[in-house]
C-alpha cells in the first residue's frame, strides 16, 4: 500500500470515528457546534499524555477519550439548559472559549502547534475506526437506539413512557464528545503534529455536514457521508478548492432532493 | 488615548452591528440561523477590493458591492426558506453552510488566499474632535449602520409592510391565514438581510483596508455574539450589542493583548446564554426549534 492511499485511507478511519462523535449527539436532536473543542481536548490531552508522561500512545489515545468524554459530562449539565438554536449557539461558544484557552497555554506550544513523537501506524487507526463503527451500530440496536430517537422525536412524550429525557441527552452528548476525542488523539499520533488554530467552529461544522449528508436516521449514515467526504474528492483529483466546490453542491443538492440525507430508515 | 479606543471600539462596533442585524432579522423573524451570512460579507468586501483597484469611483463600488450581497442572499432564498417548509429544520441551516463553503472556495480559486490590501478611496480625509482622531469612513460607518437600523426600524413598526413581517414572526401560517403574501414577504427580508451585510463588507474593506476569502467569518461569529447579547430578533438589541462587543474586543487588545480577546468575548457570550439567554433588551422567547 502506498504512503498516499495509507494517508488518505487513514483520514477516513479518523474522520469515521468523528463522524460517529458528531451524530451521537445529532441522533438526540443535540446541533453541537462544539465538535473541534473536543477533538482538540483529545488531541492535546493525549499529546500531552505521550510526550510529557511517556504514557504508551494506544493507552494515551483511550485516555484522549476518558479526558474529552469528562468534559463532555462537566460541559452538559450548563449546555444541556439550552436548547434548539441556544444549545448551538453555547456549543459555538464553547468551542470558542476552548480553542482560546488551549491558544494560551504555553506547555503545548500555544499558537506554534504540538509535535507528538510517539507515533500509531495505520492497523492501529483502523482498528479503532472498526472497533467504534462496530459499537455505536450495537448500541442503535439496543434499547438505547430507541429510546434515544424518542428523546429526540418528542422530549415530553418520551418522559411521559418513563425514559429519563436529560440522562439520554447528556449520555449522547458524553459519548459523542469522547468520540471526538479520540478522533482527535489518533490524528496528533498518526500525523504527529496538531496546531489548535485547525479546530475552529468552521471544523464542527464540516463534520456535522457529512454526517447529514450520509443521514442521521440509520448508523450507517455517517459511515457513508465520511466516505463520501473522503474519498470523492480523491478520485476527482481536485484542488483543496475544488473540493469543498463539490461538497457544497452535493450538500445543496442533497438536501433540496433528498433532505433527510442519503441513506433513511425504510 | 481613552477616547481614541471608545472612538476605534465604536467603529468596529458598527461593523458588528449591521451583521448582527442581518443575523437577528433571519432569527428573529423566520427562526433561521443563517450560515450564509459571513460568506455575504466577504463577497462584497472582495467586490469592494475588485472595484477600487479598478480605480472605480468608491459610492460605485460600494453600490456594486452592497447590491452583490442583496442578490446572493435572494439566491440563498431559494435554496432555504423556501424548502423549510417541506423538510426538516435544520435543513435551511446546512444549505446556508453550504452557500458560505461554496462562496470561499470559488473566491478561493478566483483570486487565491492572499489578504488584499484594499486602496483607500477617501485619501487621508479625518476629522479632529479635540485629541480623538476620526477618519472619514468611521463616521460614514457609524452613521450608515445608525441610519439603517432607524429605517429599519421604521418600516416594521410603522408600514403595512412591516406588520405582515411581524405576522410571520408570530406564525407563518397565521399570516397565510390572514392575507399575508408570505412568499413575497419572506424574499425582501432575506434582501434587506443581505443589503445590511454587504454595506457591513463594504464599510469593513475601506477602513481596515483588507480583504480576504475568509474575512466573513471571525467578523461573523461576532455578530452572532452580537445578536446574542442584544437579544435575539431585537434590531436595537443587535446594535447595542454590536458596538459592546466592538468595546470590548478594542479594549482587550489595548488592555490585556490579543490573545485574550476571543477569551474575553466568547466567554461573556457563553455567561449570557447560561444565565440570560434574552439578552440585555430581550428577543424572542418561544419555544426555539432550530
Amino acid at each position: 500500500m502506498s504512503g498516499y492511499l495509507e494517508g488518505v485511507l487513514a483520514l477516513l478511519c479518523i474522520n469515521t470515528v468523528l463522524a460517529y462523535g458528531a451524530f451521537l449527539p445529532m441522533s438526540a436532536g443535540q446541533l453541537n457546534l462544539g465538535i473541534a473543542a473536543f477533538v482538540a481536548i483529545g488531541a492535546y490531552s493525549s499529546g500531552y499524555a505521550s510526550n510529557a508522561l511517556g504514557l504508551n500512545p494506544i493507552l494515551a489515545a483511550l485516555g484522549g477519550f476518558a479526558v474529552a468524554a469528562s468534559v463532555g459530562w462537566l460541559v452538559a449539565f450548563p449546555i444541556l439548559r439550552t436548547r434548539g438554536i441556544y444549545l448551538a449557539l453555547a456549543t459555538f461558544a464553547l468551542n470558542q472559549v476552548v480553542q482560546g484557552t488551549i491558544l494560551n497555554v504555553d506547555a503545548v506550544g500555544g499558537a506554534a502547534g504540538y509535535p507528538v513523537s510517539a507515533h500509531v501506524g495505520f492497523p492501529v487507526v483502523a482498528a479503532f475506526a472498526i472497533a467504534v463503527f462496530a459499537l455505536v451500530a450495537a448500541l442503535f440496536h439496543t434499547r438505547f437506539g430507541i429510546s434515544v430517537t424518542a428523546v429526540k422525536d418528542d422530549e415530553r412524550a418520551a418522559d411521559v413512557m418513563g425514559l429519563s429525557v436529560r440522562g439520554m441527552q447528556s449520555a449522547a452528548f458524553t459519548v459523542g464528545a469522547g468520540l471526538a476525542g479520540l478522533a482527535g488523539a489518533l490524528y496528533a499520533h498518526y500525523f504527529n503534529y496538531i496546531e489548535v488554530q485547525n479546530y475552529g467552529v468552521l471544523f464542527s461544522i464540516y463534520v456535522m455536514l457529512y454526517v447529514l449528508l450520509g443521514g442521521t436516521q440509520t448508523v450507517y449514515g455517517p459511515l457513508l457521508g465520511a466516505a463520501l467526504f473522503n474519498l470523492l474528492p480523491e478520485l476527482l483529483r481536485g484542488s483543496a478548492a475544488w473540493r469543498y466546490v463539490i461538497f457544497a453542491c452535493l450538500i445543496i443538492a442533497i438536501m433540496s432532493l433528498r433532505p433527510q440525507g442519503v441513506l433513511v430508515k425504510r | 488615548m481613552l477616547e481614541q479606543q471608545v472612538v476605534n471600539g465604536l467603529m468596529l462596533g458598527s461593523v458588528y452591528a449591521l451583521v448582527a442585524v442581518a443575523f437577528t432579522l433571519a432569527i428573529g423573524i423566520l427562526n433561521f440561523l443563517n450560515f450564509s451570512i459571513p460568506g455575504l460579507f466577504m463577497v462584497s468586501g472582495m467586490l469592494t477590493w475588485l472595484l477600487l483597484r479598478q480605480a472605480a469611483p468608491w459610492p460605485l463600488a460600494a453600490l456594486g458591492a452592497v447590491a452583490a450581497a442583496g442578490a446572493l442572499s435572494l439566491l440563498v432564498e431559494r435554496f432555504t426558506y423556501r424548502l423549510m417548509r417541506t423538510s426538516e429544520h435544520f435543513v435551511p441551516l446546512v444549505t446556508s453552510m453550504a452557500f458560505l463553503i461554496l462562496l470561499e472556495n470559488l473566491m478561493l480559486i478566483g483570486w487565491g488566499s492572499d489578504q488584499q490590501r484594499v486602496p483607500v478611496p477617501f485619501g487621508s480625509a479625518s476629522a479632529h474632535l479635540g485629541p480623538v482622531i476620526v477618519s472619514v469612513p468611521q463616521l460614514l460607518g457609524l452613521g450608515c449602520a445608525v441610519l439603517a437600523v432607524a429605517c429599519m426600524d421604521f418600516l416594521l413598526k410603522k408600514t403595512r409592510l412591516g406588520r405582515g413581517v411581524r405576522t410571520i414572526a408570530e406564525d407563518a401560517q397565521l399570516a397565510t391565514l390572514l392575507g399575508v403574501p408570505v412568499e413575497r414577504v419572506v424574499p425582501l427580508i432575506f434582501l434587506f438581510g443581505g443589503l445590511f451585510t454587504g454595506l457591513a463588507g463594504f464599510l469593513f474593506a475601506v477602513n481596515y483596508q483588507q480583504a480576504s476569502p475568509f474575512m466573513g467569518e471571525e467578523v461573523a461569529l461576532k455578530g452572532i455574539s452580537a445578536m446574542v447579547v442584544g437579544g435575539m430578533g431585537n434590531i436595537w438589541g443587535a446594535i447595542l450589542g454590536g458596538l459592546l462587543i466592538g468595546l470590548v474586543e478594542t479594549f482587550a487588545i489595548f488592555g490585556l493583548g490579543a490573545r485574550a480577546v476571543d477569551l474575553c468575548v466568547y466567554g461573556a457570550l457563553l455567561a449570557i446564554l447560561f444565565v440570560r439567554p434574552t439578552g440585555l433588551l430581550g428577543g424572542v422567547s418561544r419555544h426555539q426549534r432550530m
